[in-house]
C-alpha cells in the first residue's frame, strides 16, 4: 500500500485516502481528430516496468488531482506534483535520470 | 510416555490447577501452559490426523510452525477451526476437538487411506480427478467437498468484536526476542519512536531456554533488564502477543494483536489489527528448527530437539520416559543434556557427522549420555506412539545396525532464519552454504518511497548463531534503522554475549543419505498435508523443475502452516533430484499473513450494522415507521413501495401507481444528485459535460441533459436549472451524485484548469419532495404560500418561495406524466415538510409511493432509466434521444467516439416499446431471437427487453427493448426466450405507451 | 414550518469515551482564490479570523475558519446566522470568482470527548493521531472506516468530526464500536 505525498495538502497520504486515475499526461483528442490519435487517447496506455507517470486523487482529503512520478519496480517515488501541466517539472525528470540514466516515457526524459 | 516433570517450567504456575476438555475428556493443567504442553502433561501425545493419509499425528513443535497440533477451539458462536494447539494460551474452561476423524481420534475410518498410498502419489488430484467426465457431478465433487479442509467451518455467528488500530513509528521492531529488544534499545536510543512486536505472550525469545548470558547476568535475567530499560523509555512501545503478520509497500505492515483469546470472560474486541506506517522496520523473528527426514518421522513422538526442550524448560514437561535424540549439529545436544538433567533417559545421540560436535558433545558424553557419531534413524517403528527406532549408518541405504526401544525421538536437521517478513515485499535470499541456510541478502532489501531498503534483519532472523554474534547483529540494525529514519544513532557498544561454542553443522536433507524407496515413502517433508520424499522426487522425475510448480503439483507447503517446517528440507529434495545446488532451485515465494490471522480482524469494526455505510435521507425513519419495503440503490435505501398490513409488496405497487395517477403521491427524491455549478464559464462547462446546449437555457427555467464518456456512452442524465447568469444547479440520478461530481472535478482540475467554475455537491444539503398527480396542485396550494398556477409556474421552470412556511425551491418537472412539483427544503426540515405534505394530503387522498411505482410510471411514458435501458454500452442514439444532442456544438464529451464507426453503424440495436400478444409480462433481460444459430450453436438474437413491468394503469405488461432495426419495424412480432424453454411472443411498438401528447403533466 | 433538525438529534453515547451530536451548525463553503484581499475579508467579516495555512483551523468553538483544499474554506458559524453571514461574503466577494454556499444541513458534526479520544479516532482514520504529530489547530480531512471526514481538535481531549449528513447514524455507530469498553489501547 502506496504513501502519496500530496503536493497541495501536503498530507502524507495513505493509499486508501487516494483513488487512482491510470496514466498522466494524456493529451485529450477531440472532434476532427484522426481515428489514430482518437484510438491511442482513448485506449493506449503504458504498461512499463520501471518508470510511471500516474494520476492519482486526494479523494479523502482536499479533493485535488495530482501526478506520481514512480517506479513500478522498486516503487521509488521520485516526486508528486499538480496536475495543471502537461508536462513534469524538470527536478523530477532529473531525479528519475539520477537513478535512471536515459530513461524515457514517452516523449518525457 | 509424556508427563509432567517435578521440576522446571518457567512459565507456569505450579500452584494453581486450571480445567480443560479435550475430546470431551476433562483435564487439567497450569496457569501459563499452553494447550499443547498441557496435552503433553496430561500424556496426550496424539493430537490429530493428518489431511490426506488421516494417519496419527502428535505435537512436532512448540511454536507458530506447528503443522500438525491444529484444533477446533470452542462452541457455537465462539468456535473456531485449525487453532494451533502451541500458541494456544490454555484458560480454565478451553474446550477442543481434534479434527479430520471419523468416528474418532483414536479409531479413524479414513486412516485406511495410509495404506492405498501408493494409489495417492504426487499430483494425485490432478492425475485422478481427469475421466470420465461424467464422474465429476456424483463422484469426484462429492467426495472433493468432504474432504477438503481440516477443520470445521464455524455454524454460527462469530460473538465476538474486532478492530483495527492506524499505528504510524520511526523504527518497528518484529519480533521480542534477544534480537529485537537489543535492536530496539539500540534506535531507541537516537530518540525514534520504536514500536516492538513479539507474537508470544513472553518476551526473549529462545535465550531463556537456550542458556548464556549477556550484559553479565544469565540470559533470562539479562532479558529481564533489557526489558526494565525499555519500559522506562517513553519513545518505546512494546506490545506482546502481537504478531507482525505482513510487511508490505512503503513501510505498511500488518500487526496481529490477540488480546481476549486467554481471557474469554473479558470485555472488549477478541484481536486487534494494527495497521502500522513505519519509516523502517527490523525483522528480529528468529529461527525455525528444521525437521529430519527419516522413515516414520512423522509418528507422534517424534519432535523438533528445541521444541522438547521448550516443553521442559518453560512448562516442565517431558515429551517422554526413553529419548532419542537424532540430529546433524550441536544445538540438539542442548535438549539431551537438559532432559537428562531433569531426569529423563537419554538413550542414545544419533549424530549424522562422523566426528561428531564439539563442547556440547563433551558435556553430554560427562552426563553420560552414550553417542553415535555418523548415525542416524532408519526407521521410527510405532503406530499412534514411537515405540522404537532402528538405527543405521547415515552414508548408508538404511540396513539396520540395531533397534532401541524409546517413546520419543528428538530430531534437529539445523536452523532456518524466518526471512518470511524480510521477503514479503521483495527482499531477496543468498544461499549460505556454510550453515546450510537461506539468509536476507543486505545488498538486495526491500525498496521504499524513496529508493532505499527499508527492512533489515536482525540476529537469528539474519543468519547469525550465538548471543554475541546476535547481540552485536541487532546493535547494528537498531542503530542502522534509526539513522535511516532520520535520527542520529548513539554510539554505544553492544553488550557482550557469552554462549556455548558450536562446531558447524553437516546438511542432512535425507536420512540415511540414500534411504531406499520404502524409506523414502514414508519420510514425510510436509506433515499437514501429507507430502512424502518420494513425492517430491516423483515430481522431479515427471518434469516439474519449477519449485513453484512442484510445490503447487505436490502441495508441498500450501498447507495453513504454508511450509515452516517443510520448505527447505523439500527444496534440498528437489534440488538433489534435479541435479543442482541448492540455491539454483530457489525457494517459492513467501506471503503474508506469516501465520493465519482472523477474518473477524481483517474486517474490523465492520460487521453488522457497520458492515457498511447505510445512506440516509431526512425522511428515512417515517418510511421506516411505515413499513417501507426496502431497494438498495448505491449505499442508500429507497422505499421500494409502502405496503399496507396484509398488502403484498406487487399490489401496494399497484395502488401507489393508481393513486399517483388518479389522485396525488409523495416521492422521496431526496437521493437524487442536486450539484451547484457557478462561474462566468460555467455555461461552457456544462455545453461540454451534456450532449445538450445548456448555455442557452434562461434563468428560472429547467432542462433534461444526457451526459456521456468520452467513450461516448450515455452515462447519467437529469434536469438542469439555471439560478442565474453564473450559476447552475445540476440534477444527477441517484447512484450518479458522487460519480458526476467527481468527474466534473477532474475535467476542471486536470484539462481546462484556466476555466473560470466553481462546483459544490449539494445533494445532501437539501430534502426533495415529488408531489405527483392531478390533485398536486390542490395540495400544495392548501398548505398556502408561493403561486404554483400554470402561469406563474410553467413545464419546466422553478421558483424560490415558501410552500406551508417552508422556504423551498420548486421545480415544474416531471418523471411520470403527471402534474409534478419537485420540492427542495433544506434537509433538516425535510421530515417536517414531508409530514406536513402528509397530512395537508389526507383530503387529496395523498399516498407515498416508492421507487417500483416511479419505474412503471416514467416506463408508461418511455422515459430511458439509467442503469435499465444503458448499460455502459448504449449511445444516445441508440435510445432515441437525438433531439437532447445538440448539433450547433464542435465539442462535448462523447462526441468524437459517437462518430467511430461502430457507434454510426445502422444496425445498432435501437429502443422501441414491446408488448406481449396476451397481455403478459416479458422477463426482464429475454433475448428476442433471430433465424439461425452462431458458431457456438447458439441461437442468433437480435434484440433484448431493457425494462420490462405490468402496467396498473394499461392492465397489461409493457416493456422496452433495444431491437434490431427497431424503428423502422413497428408491428413486427419478435420472439423472446424465456427461462425453462418459455418463449413469448412480442409486438414492437412506440415506447410511450401513455398519454403520448403529454397533456397530463402540463396543466 | 417547524425548527430544522441535525441529523443524529442529540444522540449521545458513553462508553470509553464519550460521543454527542454536536447539535445544529452552521457552515458555509467558500470556494475562489484564497490569496485574495476580496477572501480575506469575505473571512475576517463572516467568522473573525484570518485565512488559515494549508491544514490548518482558526477560531473556536461555534465560529472557526477551517482549510479545505488550495481554492476551499469552511466557514462555522452559528447555525441561526449562516443566511445572513452568507450575505456579508457575497458583499465581501463582490466582482471576484468565487463561491459562497450554506452547507450546514448537509453535513452532520460530532464530537468525540476522553482521555482515550485520540485512540477511538485511531481506530477509524489511517492518520498519525499520537499527541506529537497532531494537536490543536490542526485540520484533517481523511478516511474514516468506509466515509470521507474532516477532524480537528476542539479541546486537548476532544475532537470534533464532521461527515454527510447521509451517514451520520453510521458515523455514530462506528465510534461507539471504536469506543466500546474494554477497547482501550494504550499506544499514546
Amino acid at each position: 500500500m502506496l504513501i502519496l505525498t500530496c503536493p497541495y495538502c501536503g498530507v502524507r497520504a495513505d493509499e486508501t485516502e487516494l483513488s487512482p486515475g491510470g496514466e498522466a499526461h494524456l493529451t485529450r483528442h477531440g472532434p476532427g481528430s484522426s481515428d489514430d490519435d482518437f484510438h491511442g487517447y482513448l485506449f493506449t496506455r503504458e504498461n512499463p516496468r520501471g518508470v510511471h507517470f500516474e494520476r492519482w486523487r486526494h479523494a479523502y482529503g482536499c479533493g485535488k488531482w495530482f501526478h506520481a512520478a514512480r517506479d513500478t519496480m522498486t516503487l521509488e517515488v521520485f516526486g508528486t506534483y499538480p496536475a495543471q501541466t502537461t508536462e513534469p517539472p524538470r527536478d523530477i525528470c532529473d531525479a528519475i535520470t539520477a537513478r535512471h540514466p536515459g530513461w524515457n516515457w514517452r516523449d518525457f526524459s | 510416555m509424556s508427563h509432567r516433570l517435578p521440576d522446571l517450567g518457567r512459565l507456569i504456575d505450579r500452584s494453581k490447577r486450571i480445567g480443560f476438555r479435550f475430546n470431551g475428556a476433562p483435564l487439567a493443567g497450569h496457569p501459563g501452559d499452553t494447550l499443547a504442553s498441557a496435552l503433553l502433561a496430561n500424556d496426550r501425545m496424539m493430537v490429530g490426523r493428518s489431511f490426506k493419509y488421516h494417519r496419527p499425528r502428535g505435537v512436532v513443535a512448540s511454536g507458530a510452525e506447528e503443522p500438525n497440533a491444529l484444533v477446533n477451539m470452542g462452541e457455537g458462536p465462539g468456535f473456531e477451526p485449525n487453532q494451533r494447539a502451541t500458541t494456544t494460551e490454555l484458560f480454565d474452561g478451553l474446550t477442543a476437538r481434534s479434527q479430520n476423524h471419523w468416528p474418532s481420534l483414536e479409531f479413524d475410518v479414513g486412516a485406511v487411506n495410509t495404506y492405498l498410498s501408493r494409489f495417492l502419489p504426487a499430483g494425485f488430484y490432478y492425475k485422478m480427478f481427469m475421466y470420465p467426465r461424467a464422474f465429476w457431478k456424483h463422484v469426484y465433487e462429492p467426495f472433493i467437498r468432504q474432504s477438503a479442509g481440516l477443520g470445521q467451518a464455524p455454524k454460527d455467528r462469530d460473538r465476538d468484536t474486532y478492530e483495527h488500530f492506524y499505528a504510524f513509528t520511526d523504527v518497528l521492531v518484529i519480533g521480542g526476542g534477544v534480537a529485537g529488544l537489543q535492536a530496539a534499545h539500540s534506535a531507541a536510543q537516537s530518540g525514534a519512536r520504536v514500536l516492538v512486536l513479539e507474537q508470544t505472550a513472553h518476551w526473549g525469545g529462545r535465550a531463556p531456554v537456550d542458556g548464556g548470558s549477556f550484559g553479565g547476568a544469565p540470559a533470562e535475567e539479562a532479558v529481564e533488564q533489557l526489558l526494565e530499560e525499555l519500559r522506562q523509555m517513553d519513545n518505546v512501545t512494546l506490545r506482546s502477543r502481537t504478531m507482525g503478520a505482513g510487511v508490505y509497500d512503503h513501510g505498511y505492515v500488518l500487526g496481529y494483536e490477540r488480546l481476549t483469546d486467554h481471557l474469554p470472560l473479558a470485555k472488549g474486541p477478541r484481536h486487534r489489527l494494527w495497521r502500522i506506517r513505519a519509516a523502517q522496520i527490523v525483522t528480529a523473528t528468529g529461527a525455525i528448527e528444521r525437521p529430519l527426514s527419516f522413515a516414520g518421522n512423522d509418528v507422534p513422538g517424534v519432535m523438533l530437539a528445541s521444541a522438547m526442550r521448550d516443553y521442559a524448560v518453560n512448562y516442565g514437561v517431558a515429551a517422554g520416559k526413553r529419548i532419542v535424540v537424532a540430529t546433524n549439529n550441536d544445538d540438539a545436544y542442548r535438549t539431551a543434556i537438559c532432559l537428562k538433567e531433569a531426569g529423563v533417559e537419554v538413550a542414545r545421540i544419533l549424530d549424522a557427522r562422523s566426528r561428531g560436535g564439539g563442547a556440547l558433545m563433551e558435556e553430554a558424553r560427562a552426563l553420560g549420555i552414550r553417542i553415535d557419531c555418523g548415525r542416524a534413524i532408519g526407521k521410527v517403528s510405532g503406530g499412534k506412539r514411537v515405540a522404537k527406532v532402528m538405527i543405521c549408518a547415515q552414508d548408508g541405504a538404511g540396513g539396520a545396525l540395531e533397534e532401541v526401544a524409546c517413546d520419543a525421538v528428538a530430531m534437529s536437521g539445523g536452523w532456518s532464519p524466518v526471512v518470511h517478513l524480510w521477503s514479503h515485499c521483495g527482499g531477496k535470499l543468498l544461499w549460505d552454504d556454510q550453515q546450510a541456510l537461506f539468509r536476507p541478502d543486505p545488498d538486495r532489501p526491500p525498496t521504499g518511497a524513496d529508493g532505499a531498503g527499508f527492512v533489515r534483519a536482525a540476529g537469528a532472523a539474519n543468519g547469525h548463531a550465538g548471543l554475541d554474534a546476535i547481540l552485536s547483529d541487532a546493535t547494528a540494525a537498531g542503530r542502522a534503522a534509526a539513522k535511516a529514519a532520520g535520527f542520529k544513532p548513539k554510539r554505544t557498544a553492544a553488550p557482550r554475549g557469552e554462549s556455548t561454542e558450536e562446531q558447524p553443522l553437516e546438511p542432512v536433507w535425507l536420512m540415511p543419505r540414500e534411504a531406499e524407496p520404502h524409506l523414502r515413502a514414508k519420510s514425510w517433508l510436509d506433515f499437514q498435508n501429507d507430502v512424502k520424499v518420494s513425492d517430491v522426487q516423483l515430481a522431479a522425475r515427471e518434469g516439474f523443475e519449477s519449485v513453484e510448480h512442484t510445490k503447487r503439483y505436490t502441495t508441498l507447503g500450501m498447507a495453513t502452516d504454508q511450509g515452516k517446517l517443510s520448505n527447505i528440507n523439500g527444496l534440498a529434495i528437489l534440488s538433489d533430484a534435479l541435479g543442482q545446488p541448492i540455491p539454483a532451485t530457489g525457494t517459492t515465494t513467501f506471503r503474508p499473513p506469516y501465520t493465519p490471522i482472523s477474518m473477524g480482524a481483517i474486517a474490523g469494526e465492520a460487521r453488522g450494522d457497520v458492515f457498511q455505510p447505510l445512506r440516509k435521507t431526512p425522511m428515512h425513519e417515517w418510511h421506516e415507521q411505515q413499513g417501507a419495503d426496502w431497494e438498495p440503490v448505491g449505499h442508500w435505501r429507497r422505499p421500494y413501495a409502502f405496503p399496507r398490513a396484509g398488502e403484498r409488496v406487487h399490489d401496494a405497487v399497484e395502488r401507489e401507481v393508481k393513486n399517483t395517477r388518479q389522485a396525488v403521491g409523495l416521492l422521496d427524491a431526496s437521493t437524487l444528485g442536486k450539484i451547484l455549478v457557478k462561474g462566468p464559464h460555467a455555461g461552457r462547462f456544462l455545453d461540454m459535460l451534456y450532449t445538450n446546449m445548456m448555455s442557452t437555457l434562461k434563468p428560472g427555467r429547467c432542462r433534461y441533459g444526457l451526459m456521456c464518456s468520452e467513450n461516448g456512452f450515455l452515462i447519467d442524465d437529469g434536469v438542469v436549472a439555471r439560478i442565474d447568469e453564473d450559476t447552475f444547479l445540476c440534477h444527477t440520478t441517484t447512484g450518479g451524485a458522487d460519480r458526476i461530481h467527481a468527474m466534473m472535478e477532474e475535467w476542471l482540475q486536470t484539462e481546462w484548469w484556466d476555466w473560470k467554475v466553481y462546483v459544490a455537491n449539494l445533494t445532501e444539503q437539501f430534502a426533495q419532495v415529488a408531489v405527483v398527480g392531478p390533485k398536486a396542485r390542490e395540495l400544495l396550494n392548501s398548505l398556502g404560500g408561493m403561486d404554483l398556477s400554470a402561469e406563474a409556474l410553467p413545464f419546466m421552470a422553478w421558483a424560490d418561495g415558501q410552500i406551508g412556511g417552508f422556504d423551498c425551491r420548486v421545480y415544474r418537472i416531471s418523471f411520470s406524466g403527471e402534474l409534478s412539483f419537485e420540492i427542495a427544503v433544506r434537509a433538516g426540515q425535510g421530515l417536517a415538510f414531508w409530514e406536513a405534505l402528509m397530512q395537508a394530503g389526507e383530503t387529496f387522498g395523498v399516498m407515498p409511493y416508492g421507487t417500483e411505482a416511479l419505474h412503471i410510471m416514467r416506463a408508461e411514458k418511455g422515459f430511458i432509466m439509467i442503469g435499465d435501458e444503458t448499460d455502459g454500452t448504449v449511445i444516445p442514439q441508440d435510445l432515441g434521444l437525438d433531439w437532447a444532442i445538440s448539433k450547433k456544438k464542435d465539442d462535448y464529451l462523447g462526441k468524437r467516439a459517437q462518430e467511430r464507426p461502430h457507434m454510426t453503424d445502422p444496425n445498432r440495436w435501437k429502443l422501441v416499446g414491446l408488448e406481449t400478444l396476451d397481455g403478459s409480462v416479458l422477463p426482464d433481460g429475454a433475448y428476442a431471437v433471430a433465424p439461425g444459430r452462431n458458431a457456438n450453436g447458439q441461437r442468433n438474437t437480435q434484440g433484448r427487453v431493457t425494462s420490462t413491468y405490468h402496467s396498473p394503469t394499461l392492465g397489461k405488461g409493457i416493456a422496452m427493448g433495444l431491437v434490431l432495426n427497431g424503428p423502422d419495424r413497428m408491428g413486427e412480432v419478435l420472439e423472446f426466450l424465456g427461462t425453462d424453454d418459455k418463449t413469448f411472443k412480442a409486438r414492437i411498438v412506440d415506447p410511450v405507451f401513455y398519454d403520448k401528447e403529454g397533456e397530463k403533466q402540463n396543466v | 414550518m417547524s425548527d430544522p433538525v441535525s441529523a443524529l438529534n442529540g444522540a449521545e453515547f458513553h462508553g470509553l469515551i464519550d460521543v454527542a451530536d454536536a447539535g445544529l451548525t452552521g457552515m458555509i463553503t467558500l470556494r475562489g482564490n484564497l490569496g485574495a484581499a476580496k477572501a480575506k475579508k469575505a473571512v475576517k467579516a463572516v467568522t473573525g479570523t484570518a485565512v488559515p495555512a494549508v491544514g490548518e483551523v482558526l477560531g473556536s468553538g461555534e465560529t472557526a475558519t477551517a482549510w479545505m483544499s488550495p481554492d476551499e474554506l469552511l466557514l462555522i458559524v452559528p447555525y441561526a446566522e449562516v443566511a445572513q453571514r452568507v450575505a456579508k461574503a457575497e458583499t465581501a466577494l463582490a466582482g471576484e470568482h468565487a463561491m459562497v454556499v450554506d452547507v450546514s444541513d448537509a453535513r452532520a458534526v460530532l464530537t468525540v470527548t476522553g482521555s482515550d479520544a485520540r485512540e477511538v479516532m485511531a481506530k477509524l482514520c489511517p492518520v498519525d493521531l499520537s499527541p506529537a504529530a497532531f494537536g490543536k489547530g490542526d485540520f484533517r480531512r481523511t478516511r474514516m472506516a468506509q466515509i470521507p471526514a474532516a477532524l480537528w481538535m476542539t479541546e486537548s481531549d476532544q475532537f470534533t468530526v464532521i461527515c454527510f449528513r447521509s451517514v451520520a447514524d453510521y458515523a455514530f455507530a462506528l465510534l461507539k464500536v471504536a469506543a466500546q469498553p474494554g477497547s482501550a489501547v494504550g499506544a499514546f
